[in-house]
């Protein structure tokens, strides 16, 4: 089934002519397992064989529970992890082949990263002026007033107004939601193209929730910037992203247009994340809810077939345990890996 | 099914704390009442004081308590004037148990869980093991978790097992009722929705009473029969589920309702701008004013709860 997933994933999203900002192919990150020092136990497949493109000015959501293997994903986009096989390109150069220059540029000016717990992602013992200094003098802006200038400039972007009154507290002075705008701040100071948020809201209270992503959408806007919002929530998600990529197990199993995928939901795995969406409704508390018991799998050890077949209430007995699905166009631009759409 | 017996009373519950930084006010004279074999959720968001009216109520207090009062009334008994030694003996775990937050993470590494979920019928009910271990075995079914997991260790379970190992712990002295301190908080959306399906079923099948506290409108829909809405240190609003999530009174419950994103219902998100008091410097008036989009003079006086067709808010908007 291999040379067949491969063929599909090249089908590009948007036949326009376009250049991605950033691509995907066939990303596997594997860490490896040691029993002692030598002798090698298997390894975790935490990412495996995944593939995307993401264009200029495009919001893309990448929506998977815990150990979906979002976070190796991310990890692997910012060049934290070397990929097994497969590869990451940003404007058409593969980040291996970064000289570690390039990859300080990569780094330091065309990525930002907004990390999901705000008060971990900031140093203590800083304030929030010398937080927002340091990418600068590592980024070899000398001159100490422009620098200033700038920590003004993106303050009053993500409203920590008036700056004075927060240039010289430190993070645990601050709001949950205070800090999440430092967060931001930081990642937006060297006016990047392409903006990493990792669950950017989760830590956070729902009245605030909603004020932060309204913050980050006014940003992606006004910059044009490209995002991936890594998100476990798919409500959050469905605000903000023009596009969406479900992943189970390493897996890819669904890629659509945000309304898309709303309205055609093609795999069982998403179907049961729509399910299970909490929703204000007082009959609630009166039905079960239909959703597929058991935990997502091991990723040593993943299922043979579709790693969601032990769960799936449509499973397709002697198929799905066997053969692994490739991608089978289900709509304009949504693919599904399920067995359910063979043509 | 109308749950009509009341099992819980509270009234006037208050508890402070003294810091140095001043009396933090977390619970203010707080009145409530749980009925037999109902779930009410206490909503609020961090810092309201929902997790120290919890502990106000099952009597886990710190050194710093700089006021403890008001009347706790539990199936008639005066739970106020137990001390704190038949506190612990009759009503703990006995009569009202608790799955604190993050409980998951509170199995002790070294010891089979198990040995764990059935101490408390052992200690409080003097269960012989046996006795205990076929409990354990029951509600481990119950919860949806293998019964060879009793003789696991807390890091061979998933979070969500974890999760569910605690709630049977809570239940395994067969408690009237059961505290849940944000049970699903930390794990997955699918996980969530299993496990309350499993609390469904465990309220529908035992008949016991919750209180679920969490910070989640959207969630707290999945368990509940009655919503109190707390605010810095306050209920603000009391109603029954049907009424509050169709059309919630106070305008701090609206915000929290119009801030959940609902893929199926589009439309605008909205937020509550500001953020809540702090609860050692508490504005005079309504608390909740200062950020209120329909604040009018009056607001300058503290609101009195207002009763309506059997709900409560605290809002002169409602006088």
């Amino acid at each position: 089934m291999e040379p067949r997933t491969q063929a599909v994933s090249d089908l590009s999203t948007r036949p326009d002519g376009r250049t991605p900002l950033l691509q995907v192919r066939d990303l596997r990150v594997w860490f490896e397992l040691r029993r002692w020092v030598f002798s090698r136990a298997g390894y975790v497949r935490a990412v495996d064989g995944i593939s995307f493109d993401l264009y200029p000015g495009e919001v893309l959501a990448i929506v998977g529970e815990s150990g979906s293997g979002k976070s190796t994903l991310i990890r692997t986009l910012l060049g934290l992890h070397r990929p097994i096989r497969g590869s990451v390109s940003y404007q058409g150069k593969d980040l291996r082949s970064f000289t570690p220059q390039e990859m300080r540029w990569y780094r330091n000016t065309q990525v930002g990263y907004v990390q999901q717990d705000p008060y971990g992602a900031l140093p203590p013992f800083m304030s929030v002026r010398q937080i927002l200094e340091e990418p600068m003098i590592i980024g070899g802006i000398r001159d100490r007033r422009q620098r200033l200038e700038r920590i003004r400039e993106v303050m009053e972007e993500v409203k920590l107004t008036p700056v004075e009154e927060f240039l010289f507290k430190f993070p645990h002075m601050l709001s949950g939601g205070q800090q999440q705008r430092v967060v931001i701040a930081r990642a937006i100071l060297m006016r990047p193209r392409l903006l990493i948020a990792d669950e950017p809201v989760s830590m956070l209270d729902a009245s605030i929730r909603v004020e932060v992503l309204k913050l980050l959408q006014a940003l992606q806007r006004r910059y044009h910037l490209s995002v991936i919002y890594v998100t476990h929530d798919l409500a959050t998600a469905t605000y903000f992203a023009d596009r969406i990529i479900v992943m189970y197990a390493g897996k890819v199993v669904e890629q659509a247009p945000m309304a898309e995928l709303l309205a055609h939901a093609a795999h069982p795995y998403t179907v049961a994340l729509l399910t299970a969406l909490p929703d204000p409704d007082p009959e609630n508390a009166h039905r079960l809810k239909e959703v597929p018991p058991g935990e997502p799998p091991n990723l040593i050890a993943p299922p043979p077939g579709c790693r969601f077949h032990p769960r799936c209430p449509r499973i397709i007995q002697g198929l799905c345990d066997r053969e692994e699905p490739p991608d089978f166009e289900v709509g304009p631009g949504h693919r599904a890996a399920c067995w359910l759409y063979r043509p | 099914m109308i749950p009509s017996k009341a099992l819980l009373q509270i009234s006037g519950l208050t508890l402070h704390f003294r810091t140095r930084a001043g009396i933090v006010r977390a619970v203010d004279g707080v009145d409530l009442e749980v009925r037999e074999n109902e779930a009410l959720v206490i909503l609020g968001e961090s810092g309201c004081g929902k997790s120290s009216l919890a502990r106000a109520i099952l009597r886990l207090l710190p050194r710093n308590v700089a006021a403890y009062h008001g009347s706790i009334l539990l199936d008639g008994l005066d739970l106020m004037r137990l001390d704190d030694e038949s506190f612990r003996r009759e009503v703990r775990w006995k009569l009202i148990s608790m799955v604190p937050q993050a409980a998951m993470n509170a199995f002790n590494p070294v010891l089979r869980v198990g040995e764990q979920v059935i101490e408390p019928a052992l200690n409080q009910l003097g269960m012989s093991r046996p006795e205990a271990m076929e409990r354990a075995r029951t509600l481990f079914r119950l919860v949806g978790i293998p019964e060879a997991f009793l003789q696991r260790y807390a890091f061979e379970l998933s979070g969500g097992m974890r999760q569910r190992a605690a709630i049977a712990m809570a239940l395994i002295t067969s408690p009237r009722l059961v505290l849940l301190d944000e049970p699903t908080s930390a794990l997955d959306v699918l996980t969530q929705a299993n496990i309350f399906n499993k609390l469904k079923q465990i309220k529908w099948e035992l008949g016991v009473s919750f209180i679920l506290i969490t910070h989640d409108i959207a969630v707290s829909s999945e368990l509940a029969d009655r919503v109190a809405v707390m605010y810095a240190g306050q209920i603000v609003e009391l109603s029954d589920a049907q009424r509050f999530f169709r059309e919630p009174l106070h305008p701090y419950s609206r915000g929290l309702l119009a801030s959940v994103p609902r893929p199926h219902h589009r439309g605008e998100l909205a937020f509550i701008p500001g953020r809540p008091p702090g609860l050692i410097q508490l504005p005079p008036g309504c608390r909740f004013a200062d950020r209120c989009p329909l604040r009018f003079e009056k607001c300058a006086q503290d609101p009195p709860a207002i009763h309506r067709e059997g709900r409560m808010v605290r809002c002169w908007l409602y006088e």
